[in-house]
């Protein structure tokens, strides 16, 4: 190395010292020791000590792991479709010349900078059985629908029921979606017009049009979308936390990797098997991440490459 | 207009009052006698205003003010700490050459894989034997340290920068530290204000962190305080639960709406270019 490249180092080192001693400190550490935790009895009061597999032989048998593993796997396929499915739609109206468009995309973005505690208070009290919102809505449909078919449909008490508490945590999520929204819109803007104006000259419907023009051009940020939501939906832990009050649901139907993981390390101070919950749960994204790059090198569709 | 748009028109006014209706129902309930929260069929508009709500859940939270005081004290050294050690680091990355760069730049990418919670426990017991449990340290020391995200941000942005100004000042014998200060930061307001925006949010709205770092009632954040609260009422008081959720929710609006157009284009860059 000569010694102009040895000046180069130093400065660029400098410059990216304290990224540099938190990558050290705050994920390189952290991550290691996690790995080797996962593999002790430890409580944080004590020292850890080895014991080998066994915290994974335990998970393995532990029904109460997979039904949180279960629930966190069903809640990301569920909501991560819908959630993209929603924006792309909401950002498919409004990009277009419409009246009050800066109003209506204020108010789908809004709903997405929520707290996270508020939107779990909120939605508590939207889907309470009796006195909520979300009911009250329902109520008249059920009714018409009880009257033609003579059935006897009640509207259900989301959060306190097993069958629908999940529903409702998605229905939660929905509302957030304004910020893949505005990444979408961003995506829409960059589509080139030319690719639409010689669409219409070959006499293409706006069906055509969108499936050939807009899916494919707009791919990179679907996919960008997709796993951004993937990796949040996974981590799912406040909103059920607080809508809980700290427990897992009806029949354990709000328990999540991360709230089991959460109970383990700080109610049980079992922090080598929440260790060994935490690298589950990395090698799931991991994995997940893996198998949606190797979706898109086959659909996705980058300008230029 | 043509048929296409009216319906177009329509379809999102339908999604809009969808939309703004948990949020009015959240207002609308703040301002109810509690007896009005519990008519079938619901009512919208309160049958008189009870402005009195919201200082009665201020008393109920018991250390509002506190939280409060905690929560923007938070903020305010998270925004700082990110601002300095991220621009430093993503300066480092984009603008500087050094062998590497480009092998350690793609490590801080791929930490962004990591999940909290996965790391948590080492982190929680690292904090512990530098007895930062049950204070503040936790939650804003570690923003002093880069974060991966800003970082990025940060990077993409000063790519994007001519290099002739730079390059002309660095000819005038200017250090990198004196480059990045008079010629690139004045350039990148824009950017420094989304990553400031982007971290007073995650900052205020943050509820895993304060959960297991903070012991004390009086050193609550707001999040965390108005959680706790929640869990007291057990679910009755919604009138008070609505104002005190109201309240918290206000500096996030007010944010905002000054900020907008920054924000907005902040995060419509996050997902355009790989």
């Amino acid at each position: 190395m000569t010694s102009m490249d040895c000046r180069r180092l130093t400065t660029g080192l400098c410059f990216i010292a304290p990224w540099l001693v938190g990558f050290l400190a705050l994920s390189l550490y952290p991550f290691l020791s996690s790995l080797y935790l996962s593999g002790c009895d430890y409580s944080v009061l004590a020292p850890a000590v080895w014991i080998g597999p066994e915290n994974y032989t335990n998970l393995a048998q532990d029904p109460i792991f997979w039904k949180a593993a279960g629930n966190t796997v069903l809640f990301a396929l569920v909501s991560v479709p819908l959630g993209l499915i929603l924006s792309f739609l909401l950002a498919l109206l409004l990009n277009a010349d419409i009246p009050a468009r800066g109003f209506f995309r204020t108010v789908f973005f809004l709903p997405s900078l929520m707290p996270l505690v508020c939107l779990a208070v909120l939605w508590l009290w939207l889907l309470n059985g009796d006195l909520g919102l979300v009911n009250a809505c329902l109520r008249p449909f059920l009714g018409l629908g009880n009257h033609l078919f003579g059935a006897s449909w009640a509207p259900p008490n989301w959060l306190q029921d097993p069958r629908f508490a999940l529903a409702g945590l998605v229905l939660t999520g929905l509302w957030g979606v304004g910020h893949p929204m505005v990444i979408f819109l961003a995506g829409l803007q960059e589509v080139p017009r030319h690719l639409y104006e010689s669409a219409d000259i070959d006499g293409a419907s706006a069906w055509q049009k969108l499936w050939h023009i807009t899916l494919p051009t707009l791919s990179p940020v679907i996919y960008f979308n997709g796993i951004m939501a993937l990796i949040g939906c996974f981590q799912v832990f406040a909103v059920p936390y607080v809508m809980t009050e700290g427990g897992d649901g009806p029949e354990r139907s709000l328990l999540f990797l991360a709230t089991y993981l959460y109970q383990h390390a700080f109610e049980y101070w079992n922090m080598g098997y929440a260790c060994a919950i935490g690298l589950f749960l990395f090698c799931l994204i991991l994995g997940l991440t893996w198998v949606a790059s190797r979706l898109s090198s086959r659909h996705v569709h980058y300008e230029g490459a | 207009m043509t048929w296409g748009k009216t319906i177009r028109f329509l379809l999102l006014l339908a999604l809009a009052v969808t939309f703004l209706a948990p949020m009015a129902w959240m207002v609308s309930t703040s301002l109810k006698p509690l007896a009005e929260t519990m008519t079938v069929p619901p009512r919208w508009i309160p049958s008189s205003l009870q402005w009195q709500n919201y200082p009665d859940a201020i008393r109920a939270m018991g250390y509002f003010w506190r939280y409060t005081g905690n929560s923007l004290l938070l903020c305010l050294l998270t925004v700082v700490g990110t601002l300095v050690s991220s621009t430093l680091a993503a300066y480092g990355f984009a603008r500087l050459e050094w062998p590497g760069r480009n092998k350690l730049f793609s490590l801080c990418l791929a930490t962004m894989m990591i999940p909290f919670p996965a790391i948590m426990v080492p982190i929680y017991g690292l904090f512990k034997n530098l007895g930062w449990i049950g204070s503040l340290k936790p939650l804003w020391i570690p923003t002093f340290f880069a974060s991966a995200f800003h970082v990025f941000l940060l990077r993409q942005f000063f790519l994007s920068l001519p290099k002739d100004t730079a390059e002309a000042a660095r000819i005038d014998g200017c250090n990198e530290w004196q480059i990045l200060w008079h010629t690139v930061l004045p350039l990148a307001k824009p950017v420094l204000l989304v990553v400031a925006v982007f971290q007073f949010l995650a900052t205020w709205n943050d509820f895993l962190g304060p959960l297991i770092y903070l012991t004390d009632q009086r050193t609550f954040t707001l999040a965390l305080g108005l959680q706790s609260f929640q869990s007291q009422q057990g679910g009755t008081a919604w009138h008070h639960l609505m104002a005190a959720s109201t309240l918290v929710i206000l500096p996030v609006i007010v944010l905002f709406f000054l900020t907008q157009r920054t924000l907005i284009q902040g995060i419509a860059t996050t997902g355009s270019k790989n």
